[in-house]
């Protein structure tokens, strides 16, 4: 079956699989697990260098040349910090990508969603390729759709949790709601969740701990990419409706007579 | 004279440009970004900005990361 690509920013992706560099076991196991997942996208946190310079880079890892760098604003807590990462990325020379995060509490990990919208709309204004993680509200993603994020992606339960996608019906509205992509990002546990996702309809997942915290990384990996590849070819397959009773598969005419 | 570069503090010549303190750091220069005082500093303009006294530098690169912000604050 022919699938259109995932466009973010102008720019196309046949993988519909985010996926992140942080917590793997070595930089090693972040490089087969990558090669694994068949993403095309790998999210990147910005930080201080550790003084002086010298010292292994994850970028030794990633072969920029076929993956795209997402910086993201991960611990971030205010509009106003989110925004300067996202410049420093840019001038980094990490492009005009930027998954978005403005965290609103240390416990939960959820987004503060009034500095997301004000980021938002500061950083598209700038020419940025906005890429928010945000709750599975619809009435923000419209929002958030409005500001000029160029994809809205909506957490399926909290960050690091594996709770999988805890309101299908919400990611379900939001799917209705905004024409821009919809990518689930955050709450995924295992190969399932993702393809549950996909199954909804969602333009793609990201995720860093499901894979990078499980026992053999590089086979989860390898696990969501076959997940998230199902599960959007079922949602294009078109699934069947359910129904309480059986519906037999099998003609009733022309069974064999048993009786005496 | 005083600057803190990454939250350390370190003693340097007067007048050090952006330039040489990241050769004499022996930092990376492949996507990494400078700030001072919170205001980044174009690539370009390295050699031509002079720190001074006081001044706070943080210098950037991309570290492993997913939707895991570290529990840093």
């Amino acid at each position: 079956m022919q699938d259109t690509n995932l466009v973010l920013g102008g720019k196309d992706f046949t993988s519909r699989l985010i996926v992140g560099t942080g917590k793997y076991g070595s930089n090693e196991i972040m490089r087969q697990a990558h090669e694994e997942s068949g993403a095309e996208i790998v999210t990147v946190a910005v930080r201080r260098v550790s003084l002086p310079g010298q010292g292994e880079s994850i970028l030794d890892f990633i072969d920029t040349k076929r993956f795209t760098l997402l910086p993201n604003t991960a611990g971030c807590y205010t509009a106003d910090e989110a925004v300067r990462t996202a410049y420093l990325a840019r001038e980094a020379g990490l492009g005009e990508m930027v998954k978005l995060e403005v965290i609103g509490d240390a416990r939960t990990l959820f987004p503060d969603v009034q500095g997301l919208l004000e980021a938002t709309r500061t950083l598209a204004r700038e020419g940025f390729v906005v890429m928010p993680y945000t709750n599975d509200d619809p009435i923000i993603a419209k929002r958030l759709e409005d500001a000029g994020a160029a994809c809205v992606m909506p957490l399926g339960a909290p960050i690091g949790s594996g709770l999988g996608i805890r309101n299908p019906y919400n990611i379900k509205i939001i799917l209705e709601t905004v024409s821009v992509p919809v990518i689930v990002d955050a709450g995924v546990g295992t190969a399932s969740d993702a393809a549950i996702a996909m199954e909804l309809g969602c333009d793609g997942v990201l995720m860093n701990t499901a894979i990078a915290g499980a026992r053999d990384a590089v086979a989860m990996a390898r696990a969501m990419r076959l997940a998230v590849e199902a599960g959007r070819l079922a949602y294009k397959a078109g699934r069947i409706g359910k129904k309480l009773y059986a519906t037999a598969s099998s003609p009733i005419e022309g069974l064999p007579d048993w009786t005496s | 004279m005083k600057i803190t570069v990454n939250g350390r503090e370190m003693e340097v010549a007067d007048g050090l440009s952006v330039e040489a303190l990241l050769r004499h750091l022996a930092v990376k220069r492949e996507y990494t970004a400078v700030a001072v005082n919170r205001e980044i500093t174009p690539k370009a303009s390295y050699a031509a900005v002079a720190l001074r006294e006081g001044d706070r530098v943080e210098i950037v690169r991309p570290m492993g990361g997913g939707v895991e912000p570290r529990a840093e604050r």
